[in-house]
């Protein structure tokens, strides 16, 4: 059986402001507990460090069980971290060996700016989603759930890109910072769906201009986004954004 | 006096600006939206991936025209003065390919500069995972090769005296070891840079789906490699084989 209790060595990116300089400190934690989530570690970190008299690690967190979309840090080169389809909250300390170094960064991209050490904005993301990542729906009486008939394969399919939880691994892990496996799942999830039709060809083509405009990079087709999902989502919604663009541009009226 | 450039010349002695040919409003407005949408990310790459399809297919035709010369000096003469006599058919596809390749770069350099400013504080830990593959990661630079490899190219064999027969012109250019060097080593980097370049296009235009994916993927890259060796075992036949194309 692995060993019970770990000692680590951490090397952290410490930014006082988004206009300050940062710089990386490192700290050593003994006796980690291999049964500790990832961001229960820097817990006691910052618990250790609060002792001592110095400032606390920020870093994001809500609902600690992976399907929030907040928390996010790049481990050892790896947004949240070496295990795969695992967002950082749900990282476990037992995927990591006695007298490991961490190096624990921010996600970095132009649009995301760091607003305090692991803390980023990424309300480029939101910006993107207002673009066209919605659906216009009348108010009124609830229609009958069944009036649509829906094929069980594309109702999964819309399904997997809805499993996006926002929380930009895909911008972080992209060598060119691009966004579209994000945009990808958005427009995917409702150009699958006759819910989604209505508004298709604009929204395929707002949300590229979006993006654009917000500084993401150009995807160059290198599957690093799908590598680093937490929710294992694929480029094949990346090619449908590409197709549902083409389209739109193309034959729009 | 005033150039008449066209329109009349208003009263205040200025001519009119010329008028769009299109002057339904209607039309503009659809050609300034896809306008734009082609300057768009999305909308680059799928050109990157169109002019990539017309290069692609030069590869191969060169490739298939190539491969006369292992039928004999003979053949690989009379193929050549062939494909010459047909001058007006040949400027044309020279002028559709040269637009394609001054296309394929200003687009990949517009794409490549804008890809270096995305994301100005770099990772200490740069990881990749295994999905990224050496084309990928190489593409601009490779296209910088292939660049300076068609430049030579056009050099020894294009703008020469055309007056030698075609196998003659071969033999004079690829019996030397370094330049056959020089060759192979762009070729490989030529197999490296479609390696990624085939697959990609077909994701950069939407054809995707889980049916040929895997298929699409595979045949790509044995495309790739059976490609660069064609274009690799020519140069090394001339090279090593006395009689070849004697």
């Amino acid at each position: 059986m692995a060993k019970q209790k770990i000692d680590i060595t951490l090397q952290i990116w410490r930014q006082e402001n988004p206009q300050s300089q940062g710089s990386f400190q490192h700290y050593s934690l003994s006796g980690i507990s291999t049964g500790l989530s990832f961001l229960e570690m820097l817990d006691v970190l910052n618990e250790n460090l609060t002792l001592n008299g110095q400032e606390p690690v920020a870093f994001d967190h809500d609902c600690r069980e992976g399907i929030c979309g907040m928390c996010g840090a790049v481990v050892n080169g790896r947004p949240h971290g070496p295990e795969p389809g695992t967002t950082l909250c749900q990282l476990h300390m037992r995927h990591f060996k006695d007298g490991d170094h961490l190096v624990i960064e921010p996600f970095r991209a132009r649009p995301f700016p760091i607003e305090r050490d692991l803390v980023i904005d990424r309300g480029s993301l939101d910006q993107l989603i207002q673009a066209g990542g919605y659906v216009s729906v009348n108010t009124g009486g609830t229609p009958e759930a069944n009036t649509i008939a829906i094929p069980r394969e594309t109702a999964e399919q819309a399904m997997d890109a809805a499993a996006c939880i926002g929380c930009g691994a895909c911008v972080a892990s992209c060598p060119n910072g691009s966004a579209m496996l994000f945009a990808g799942a958005k427009v995917s999830q409702l150009a699958l769906l006759p819910q989604g039709h209505p508004e298709g060809r604009e929204r395929a083509l707002n949300m590229v201009k979006r993006m654009d405009e917000l500084g993401f990079g150009n995807c160059g087709n290198e599957r690093e986004c799908e590598a680093s999902c937490p929710k294992r989502i694929s480029i094949r919604h990346i090619a449908r954004l590409n197709r549902e663009f083409i389209k739109a541009a193309l034959f729009s009226e | 006096m005033f150039r008449r450039i066209g329109g009349r010349l208003k009263s205040n002695g200025y001519p009119e600006p010329c008028r769009r040919i299109n002057h339904d409003p209607e039309t503009h407005a659809h050609i300034m939206k896809l306008r734009q949408a082609i300057l768009t990310s999305v909308g680059r790459k799928a050109l990157m991936a169109l002019s990539g399809v017309m290069l692609s297919l030069f590869l191969f035709a060169h490739g298939a025209g190539n491969a006369v010369a292992f039928l004999g000096s003979e053949a690989l003469n009379s193929y050549a003065a062939k494909l010459h006599s047909l001058s007006f058919a040949v400027i044309f596809f020279e002028c559709v390919l040269l637009a394609a390749f001054v296309l394929h770069i200003l687009l990949g350099m517009s794409l490549f500069l804008e890809n270096s400013q995305a994301r100005p504080v770099r990772y200490q830990v740069e990881r990749s995972s295994a999905q990224r593959t050496p084309g990928s990661r190489t593409m601009p630079y490779s296209g910088v090769v292939i660049l300076i490899f068609i430049a030579v190219h056009l050099v020894n064999f294009h703008f020469t005296d055309r007056s030698i027969p075609a196998a003659e012109l071969v033999r004079k250019v690829l019996r030397q070891p370094f330049y056959v060097f020089f060759h192979i080593s762009a070729m490989a980097v030529l197999a490296l840079h479609i390696s990624h370049g085939f697959w990609s296009l077909f994701q950069s235009l939407g054809l995707s789906h889980p049916k040929y994916d895997a298929a699409l993927k595979n045949s790509t890259l044995g495309l790739a490699l059976l490609l660069s060796a064609l274009f690799i075992v020519i140069p090394l036949c001339t090279l090593f084989i006395d009689e070849f194309l004697l």
